[in-house]
């Protein structure tokens, strides 16, 4: 692997960027490995990453069934916040916030993390208050986070509409400026390139369709499309397919999948100069730096595994988007697509040891896991490397169901998020 | 959009009629306070989640109002029976047989 600085670009530029090599690479699997993660998405790779530089487990396979980032990782709408309602989640994504403001330099790699603002619009008295109690135990937790009126967040997003007379008026937004986008295919390439270069093998086209365990119960390894792998841990990092793999194990989920849409608009000069989401009307939209607008739908009510989605969905986030930004009404929308997000009953992650000895599971990020990547894989990699949590994730084990210590940011938020 | 079979109204009518009423077939026990956490947790929590033959309630909130069950193919979308509610959970031999 070759770094990345003004020598290696200079000295490539000379030769005609015919040095590079390849980012990482593309192994054969071995019979046996320490650790196996199963999901090359953006928090496989990240754990495998974490475990490597912060634990000294190299001997670790990252199993893939398509291609590396191309699941949910390459789906999402790249958004990045951490103002959270309770202790627990504030925690976990103000870690993985912090950690996001340095990623491109420690994975020497360009993520493009942009701090352009998070802004949350609050449509009616209840939205009101609900935001403002969100801002003031953000500030509690040390989260920042801020209460706009209609003209500071008209200011702070010129195209914006706050006039009093459309359906659901804007009557105040929260506004955490540390928040913004990121490159979210960067985060897969530079997390995956470095794992390789630390040793990590990256396999993909390599579908996992069985857990294998001792007589004893413990974990022994994977079947898989490419033969059977041993290993003496096992982590399941497979977002909406979490089920049917921890099925193979015969640990019965508190999950349920559904398609989630996102849509992107035709490139355009900048105009859009933050992100800003609205829970009570559903549409999130930001402007990435290549021009398109990126518009974030819901989800479909009923499970499903089909990575695709109800027009009818796409179709109520857009009336929402022109009614708030009535400058995009004449905007050609260039491309949909759908992923699935596993669902918690609590709406909170659940990063977890299992009730089989060398399994664990990172799983429930529903509709919004990429902004938690960096901290959940950093935490979830000592939970494996230590097969105990970190403090940081303690709260979000799978026990909660049953002991019923639920993180109900369900209710906190009163919408999917 | 989906075209659903209400068994009621005995009509295809659009998604947008429907609400989805999670896994059929979750019996709500009538001592709800003598149930261990072990039994509360798989009866309020675990879902089945297939990939392939899903069980489902729906209700037909915008029409008859009516709840119903229907079997529908998690990864096609396509619904492969419906059924009205009270009526019994179709066996796996009669599930297989639908799937051919």
């Amino acid at each position: 692997m070759k770094k990345f600085n003004v020598f290696s670009l200079a000295r490539e530029t000379l030769r005609g960027h015919k040095g590079w090599g390849k980012q990482w690479d593309n192994p054969e699997p071995k019979k046996q490995y320490d650790v196996i993660i199963v999901g090359a998405g953006g928090h496989g790779l990240g754990t495998a990453y974490y475990l490597a530089k912060e634990h000294g487990i190299t001997n670790i396979a990252v199993l893939e069934k398509g291609w590396l980032g191309g699941g949910n990782t390459g789906r999402n709408t790249t958004i990045i916040r951490s103002n959270y309602l309770y202790d627990e989640s504030a925690g976990l994504y103000n870690h993985s916030l912090k950690l996001w403001e340095t990623l491109s330099q420690e994975l020497d790699y360009n993520v493009m993390f942009s701090q352009r603002g998070v802004m949350m619009l609050a449509h009616n008295v209840h939205d009101v208050q609900s935001a403002q109690r969100h801002v003031h135990a953000n500030r509690l937790n040390g989260v920042d986070n801020q209460w706009l009126t209609p003209q500071q967040a008209k200011e702070f997003c010129p195209p914006l509409n706050i006039s009093k007379d459309i359906r659901y008026p804007v009557m105040g937004a929260a506004l955490q400026k540390k928040g913004g986008t990121a490159r979210h295919d960067a985060v897969a390439w530079g997390y995956a390139r470095k794992a390789s270069a630390m040793g990590v093998d990256i396999i993909q086209n390599c579908e996992v369709t069985g857990i294998n365990r001792s007589p004893d119960g413990k974990v022994t390894g994977v079947e898989t499309t490419r033969g059977t792998i041993g290993a003496k841990q096992v982590g399941v990092v497979a977002a909406g397919h979490t089920s049917v793999l921890m099925e193979m194990a015969g640990v019965r989920m508190p999950l349920e999948s559904y398609p989630l849409q996102a849509l992107v608009s035709e490139p355009v000069k900048p105009c859009f100069p933050c992100v800003v989401m609205s829970n009570a009307v559903h549409a999130y939209i930001s402007q990435s730096d290549k021009g398109e607008l990126v518009i974030g739908a819901g989800t479909d009510s009923y499970v499903s595994y089909s990575q695709t989605g109800s027009l009818h969905i796409l179709q109520h986030t857009l009336d929402a988007i022109i009614e708030l930004y009535p400058i995009f009404s004449r905007m050609k929308m260039l491309r949909t697509w759908g992923g699935i997000v596993d669902v918690t009953p609590d709406r909170s992650p659940i990063l977890s040891k299992t009730p089989v000895q060398g399994l664990y599971v990172n799983c429930g990020w529903g509709t919004g896991g990429f902004k938690a990547t960096p901290g959940s894989a950093n935490v979830f990699a000592h939970t494996i490397a230590r097969d105990e949590p970190h403090k940081i994730n303690a709260g979000f084990n799978l026990d909660r169901f049953k002991t019923g210590r639920l993180i109900d940011e369900a209710a906190a938020a009163a919408v999917a998020h | 959009m989906l075209l659903i079979h209400c068994p009621y109204c005995e009509d295809d009518r659009p998604e947008l009629e429907f609400a989805n009423a999670g896994q059929a077939h979750v019996v709500r026990p009538s001592h709800m306070s003598e149930m261990s956490d072990e039994d509360f947790e798989g009866m309020f929590f675990i879902r089945d989640n297939p990939k392939g033959v899903n069980l489902e309630r729906w209700r037909h909130i915008h029409g008859c109002g009516r709840f119903f069950n229907a079997v529908r193919h998690t990864v096609t979308d396509k619904f492969l029976k419906v059924y009205r509610a009270g009526e019994p959970r179709p066996t796996d031999a009669e599930l297989a047989e639908l799937l051919k």
